[in-house]
């Protein structure tokens, strides 16, 4: 594996201004965006990082691959719905790069490996922050991005090393693993449940999420969702690097979260208050889909799927849309 | 006679508004919504719609006001059970009491304080127009019957149901009412708070696939506790969904009409009845139990600041 000099990001949202800022303290930057202005603005004034990190890095940014020059890396930061786009945009291009896909939920890379022979590392970041305009992004929670060589492609355990380390340097969190469907699955576990049930009953993440008194209590309904979920990967032989519920015990207890005043906002819940296509196939869909594939019975994953689904139909019914 | 009705918002009006009609029964209102009193005092209690009623019952706030009565007749939410029955009990005690609510579990209430329970089950349905005007939406029969563990006589709920019929409403007497009840309770379980969580009209979300699987997997848990309780079933409540696909595609629900104006909704004694009656019974009952959570999360969520 050659030395990483140059990354580029594609899809500069939170995630993505996060990764392009720091990395570009350490590599040539740069970002293909999707609008001409968000291009002027990127090559003009760069991006600033405050928050956990003060950075100010130049970027070369550009809504045209060819002009990218070359790149080693790509870390594709999009939503998961608009993956298959982006992949098809780099079709042909940046021959020799590896490619990290970022998103929530299953399933990206199979897209991306449609578009390409680029080895293929998985990952999943618990990193936020908060985009506050074009060439600002604020860095929140500082934690960990967790990655891995895609098993059914190309790229191997020291190709995640190098990336891991990379990122490590530029003064992210990173760590690799030999497989990071454990983790991976972990949290697709956790997030396919608590995006999905914060969507349909508009709750941030509350300490009810976690209570279990009264069988009417959603934490009951949180648990044997999970239960589903740990069935899920325990008929792929996948052992979860973190228990779900576990995860959701200490977010609605410690920190921030622990108050409800701060409770957070699951992206899902935030797509449904702005009545945008959310992530639910990726995350409670890819769920059901893989439980299908295994014969795994989860009613209740089915249920919270047909309920964002019908929810993201009811926008349309109000546009005047055609029903189906 | 003389017969109260506890409970006069829409569907309570329509009993109140067709006995009223009988020359020899004496009709109370009894509600809360002093509004709705008033204009039926003032004015009488108008229905329009699919029945077309002006007639005057005498109507109060006040359940000290009402005379001893041979027939309660309860329409509250089910939510309000309680305390409508507590308040109005001392009017019962020489009476027979009629509960025509959604869901199970209010017969039940109303016997912990009047000696002899009718349960029942209606399907005339409406909207408050205005206070004193009632607008009837839907027709449709009412089923009577004893309530098992504390009857009123199978004389007693035939006398309510010729009057009742006389005055209007078809209702049939039956000595087993809970077939009825069951198959109204599953129907509207299935169906109400699917509309309610999504926004979405029934023949809607009986179009979006995962949703119709949805609701044929309440259906079917709701099925499943009927049958461990050896009631049988009037008839089978997919056909209904389907029914109701066919004929009110656009309605929305009433749990729908709730959480729209963000008032507490009725899960409890719908998708709560099945899921309590099933444990009684030992048949589990997770999609009822998960929509019955769903539920009161959405209606926590009226409760957070922003």
């Amino acid at each position: 594996m050659t030395e990483i000099r140059s990354v580029c990001v594609v899809g500069a949202g939170a995630i993505g201004s996060l990764f392009a800022g720091h990395l570009g303290s350490v590599v040539d930057a740069k970002v293909l965006v999707r609008r001409k202005e968000h291009e002027t603005v990127l090559n003009r004034d760069g991006l600033r990082v405050s928050g956990k990190s003060a950075l100010q890095t130049s970027v070369q940014a550009s809504t045209d691959p060819t002009k990218l020059g070359r790149v080693d890396l790509v870390i594709i930061a999009t939503k998961a719905s608009a993956v298959e786009e982006a992949a098809e945009q780099l079709t042909g291009h940046f021959p020799n790069a590896i490619v990290m896909t970022v998103q929530n939920g299953l399933g990206c890379e199979d897209v991306v490996a449609r578009y390409g022979q680029w080895p293929i590392i998985s990952s999943i970041t618990f990193m936020s922050g908060t985009r506050h305009s074009d060439s600002h992004v604020e860095y929140e929670l500082d934690t960990e991005t967790w990655l891995g060589p895609w098993p059914a492609g190309s790229a191997h355990t020291g190709t995640a090393n190098v990336v891991a380390d990379l990122i490590t340097r530029s003064g992210l969190k990173a760590k690799a693993f030999a497989d990071v469907r454990p983790a991976q699955w972990s949290k697709l576990i956790f997030n396919s449940v608590v995006n999905s049930v914060g969507a349909v009953t508009n709750l941030p993440h509350l300490k009810a999420f976690a209570k279990r008194e009264r069988i009417s209590d959603l934490g009951n309904l949180v648990f044997e969702m999970m239960q589903e979920g740990k069935a899920v990967a325990e008929a792929q032989g996948i052992e979860l690097y973190e228990d779900p519920w576990e995860m959701n015990v200490k977010a609605v207890s410690h920190g921030a979260t622990g108050q409800d005043a701060y409770a957070h906002v699951f992206s899902m819940l935030s797509d449904v208050r702005a009545r945008r296509a959310t992530e639910i196939d990726w995350l409670t869909g890819a769920i059901v889909r893989q439980a299908t594939a295994l014969g795994v019975p989860v009613p209740i994953h089915e249920a919270l799927f047909g309920l964002v689904k019908g929810l993201e139909h009811s926008w349309k019914e109000q546009k005047g849309h055609k029903v189906l | 006679m003389k017969i109260c009705i506890v409970g006069c918002g829409a569907i309570g009006s329509l009993f109140a508004a067709h006995l009223a009609k009988l020359n020899d029964v004496e009709v109370w209102a009894f509600d809360q919504d002093k509004k709705h009193i008033d204009a039926i005092r003032a004015g009488g209690l108008r229905i329009s719609g699919k029945s077309n009623l002006h007639t005057y019952p005498d109507a109060t706030t006040d359940p000290s006001a009402i005379p001893a009565c041979d027939f309660g007749i309860v329409a509250t939410k089910s939510l309000h059970t309680r305390p409508a029955i507590e308040s109005t009990a001392r009017i019962f005690a020489d009476g027979a009491v009629c509960s025509v609510q959604n869901g199970v579990g209010n017969e039940e209430i109303i016997a912990e304080y009047v000696p002899r329970v009718i349960r029942g089950t209606t399907f005339p349905a409406g909207h408050m127009v205005e206070p004193g005007h009632v607008e009837q939406d839907t027709g449709g029969k009412s089923w009577i019957g004893p309530f098992e563990p504390k009857p009123a006589s199978m004389a007693e709920v035939e006398v309510l149901a010729t009057l009742l019929t006389g005055s209007g409403m078809e209702t049939l007497a039956m000595e087993d009412s809970r077939g009825a009840q069951w198959t109204k309770l599953i129907f509207n379980a299935a169906t109400n708070p699917v509309g309610a969580l999504t926004g979405l009209a029934h023949g809607v979300a009986c179009d979006v696939p995962a949703l119709r699987k949805l609701i044929s997997g309440l259906v079917a848990e709701g099925v499943a506790v009927a049958e461990s309780l050896g009631i049988e079933l009037d008839s089978d409540p997919e056909k209904l969904v389907d029914h109701a696909r066919e004929v009110a595609y656009h309605h929305k629900a009433s749990m729908l009409q709730d959480v729209l104006v963000r008032r507490s909704t009725e899960v409890a004694a719908l998708n709560g009845g099945i899921v309590t009656f099933g444990q009684k019974s030992g048949v589990r009952t997770p999609l009822n139990q998960a929509i019955w959570a769903l539920m009161e999360g959405l209606e926590h969520s009226w409760t957070l600041t922003k």
